[in-house]
């Protein structure tokens, strides 16, 4: 019985998580700044084309979204298979694209209307007849500047 | 003494709180932006009329519904398209006052006067796929962007995708306003003009 006897060192430590918390947050603040909610649920499949000299589509809050594409395969039963248009959320014809892009404008401050874009999301099996009404309603109501959204990548692949 | 410490909170779950929140943000938001091809429609009042332009001048590309491309009237492959535009609209025909010092085209008198003159008509038809007729939009827009960047190299020595870069970067340090000129004198040599028209049947 010796007063100094060593200690059995078989026990590793526990290694403190006091400060996976702060990590975790720090994560969290991250993804909070750096990302946009995302604004609508698609109701269509939206496959959209590939091109390559594409310009940036920055300030989010001036780009007023319109979908475009086949209703995907849940909604396939109630809205048939025909290439339909989405407004926000719902399912929408083409001569509400009229007051979607009215009620758009007044909800935002009168100085930024001109410089508001709209960003045709379209399925790239998307028949250019719709495109073209859509187009056309487009030019009734004055929203000419538009953007074809589409992914970055060559635009060879859009004839496969 | 009364006084005891007071008991330490378990922080325990504190993480698992935050994850819950990271994982919420994860899913409920979007890092990528959009990016595409912007255009500007034409307003709706009926300016056409009253606005002539010459055959030769006119580059016609049409679309038909099995997505066939047809240019200036013979069947064209995608891959081809281009290089045609491009010869078209630097072919710099014109003289007089139409004359286009800077293209270095065949100037062949059947062919456009000059980039200013120079239109390029897309029509499509309804049945057209919407790929097909961005593909389109892509390599007649990459002719206009090889021209600039052309010219853009010849005279500032740096191309137009560069130029239109350093004017996005908020790091750039050059003069802003000169940018903009370039940029502007740029767009005036080579102004895109791609009119978008529906093909009848």
């Amino acid at each position: 019985m010796s007063k100094f006897k060593k200690k059995k060192s078989g026990e590793l430590p526990a290694i403190s998580t006091a400060s996976l918390p702060d990590i975790v947050f720090m994560l969290l603040f991250f993804f909070m700044v750096a990302t946009v909610m995302r604004q609508n649920t698609l109701m269509i499949e939206n496959k959209l084309p590939y091109a390559d000299q594409i310009e940036k589509l920055d300030k989010k809050d001036l780009v007023m979204y319109i979908y475009a594409g086949k209703p995907s395969s849940r909604y396939r039963a109630s809205a048939g298979d025909q290439a339909r248009i989405q407004l926000n959320d719902k399912f929408a014809e083409v001569s509400d694209i009229k007051a979607f892009i009215l009620a758009e404008r007044a909800a935002k401050r009168e100085e930024l209307i001109p410089f508001l874009t709209t960003a045709l999301k379209v399925d790239g099996e998307t028949n250019m007849g719709l495109v073209g009404d859509i187009k056309s309603e487009l030019r009734e109501v004055q929203a000419l500047k538009i953007n074809y959204t589409t992914r970055t990548g060559n635009a060879v692949d859009n004839l496969r | 003494m009364n006084r005891r410490l007071a008991p330490s909170v378990n922080a325990g779950s504190m993480a698992d709180i935050a994850f819950l929140l990271l994982i919420f943000f994860l899913v409920t938001t979007t890092i990528q932006s959009d990016s595409g091809i912007n255009k500007k429609l034409p307003p709706p009042l009926n300016l056409e009329r009253g606005t002539f332009i010459k055959k030769k001048n006119l580059f016609e590309v049409e679309l038909n519904r099995y997505n066939q491309l047809m240019v200036e009237g013979e069947l064209m492959e995608l891959s081809d398209l281009k290089e045609k535009a491009i010869a078209f609209l630097d072919n710099g025909g014109g003289s007089g006052i139409d004359y286009c010092g800077y293209c270095k085209g065949d100037k062949d008198l059947t062919s456009s006067d000059n980039p200013d003159k120079a239109v390029i008509s897309l029509k499509s038809s309804r049945k057209t796929n919407y790929a097909t007729f961005i593909a389109v939009q892509n390599e007649l827009i990459g002719a206009y962007t090889f021209l600039r960047n052309r010219e853009a190299k010849r005279l500032f020595g740096k191309t137009y995708s560069d130029l239109e870069y350093d004017l996005k970067d908020v790091n750039y340090l050059g003069n802003q306003a000169n940018l903009k000129k370039r940029i502007r004198k740029i767009r005036a040599m080579y102004p895109q003009k791609i009119v978008e028209a529906e093909l009848l049947e």
